[in-house]
């Protein structure tokens, strides 16, 4: 006879934590285009980009994962935190999801990245495009991953042996058409 | 009008705090908004020329009108990806 709490076979174990059934909710769980806390989950996205393409209709899912380097400017590096203006963020997301989808209009898109603290060898953004054929997946992932280093509104402070720094890296200007074109070339190598 | 000012990494190091809440004059523009801000923490004028400007979570340009109760933001060069 079952106790409510006990296993058959009588032993007590502690019910399973709350991060437990977030595997197994369902992908659109996930923004297509989000700014997060929580470690990065690559099959989520990939479900998430797959869900979003429809099922049968993609042949082909490329991804970028972005993760953080032990070593920068020949400094060893202890952590990098991640900042995001939010609002900004996930509407430059879709600014670069939407010019993907001219160049490349059967190609779906999601982009997550982490904010706050990662630590090396984490993983601070992830990119899935999935589309009919591989040649726009690889291109429209490359594409993204440009643009976010161009647009996005989230800065990276890097913790190194002997100090910390803010890195600045470009200033954000969506109607820069020259960056747009360089980010394209790019993409399509 | 009352706007407030959001500043975000080596900025709001430089301002001391990640928002303000400031007056500023009828009809001013983004850049009159930064260069009051400039004005009040020199430490913070060299930005200027890698800044780039939202207005209520949208980019703006400089010349952008701001009005009563606007979000502006003032973001240094971008280092995300």
């Amino acid at each position: 006879m079952e106790h409510a709490g006990f296993s058959p076979r009588g032993d007590q174990r502690p019910l399973p934590g709350p991060g437990w059934y977030t595997g197994m909710l369902p992908a659109m769980q996930i923004p297509l285009l989000s700014v997060t806390a929580d470690p990065l989950d690559v099959e989520a996205m990939v479900r998430r980009v797959e869900d979003e393409s429809g099922a049968g209709r993609h042949g082909a899912v490329a991804v970028f994962i972005g993760t953080v380097r032990g070593e920068n400017l020949g400094r060893r590096v202890v952590r990098l935190h991640y900042e995001a203006y939010e609002p900004l963020a996930i509407a430059a997301l879709g600014i670069i999801a939407a010019e993907a989808g001219g160049w490349w209009p059967g190609a779906r898109l999601a982009i997550r990245h982490r904010v706050g603290p990662v630590a090396v060898g984490e993983a601070s953004i992830v990119i899935a495009a999935a589309s009919a054929h591989r040649a726009e997946a690889f291109q429209a992932c490359r594409y993204a991953i440009e643009r976010v280093k161009q647009i996005v509104p989230i800065w990276k402070r890097e913790t190194f042996d002997g100090g910390e720094e803010w890195i600045e890296g470009a200033a954000a200007d969506p109607s820069d058409a020259a960056a747009r074109q360089a980010a394209y070339e790019r993409a399509c190598g | 009008m009352r706007i407030t000012i959001l500043v975000f990494a080596k900025l709001r190091d430089l301002v001391g705090a990640p928002r303000l809440d400031r007056d500023v004059a009828a009809g001013s523009s983004v850049e009159d908004v930064w260069q009051s801000l400039a004005g009040e923490f020199p430490a913070a004028a060299p930005y200027r020329a890698a800044l780039s400007a939202a207005v209520n979570a949208g980019y703006a340009k400089f010349s952008t009108p701001v009005a009563e109760g606007d979000e502006v933001a003032f973001l240094p060069p971008v280092s995300g990806g």
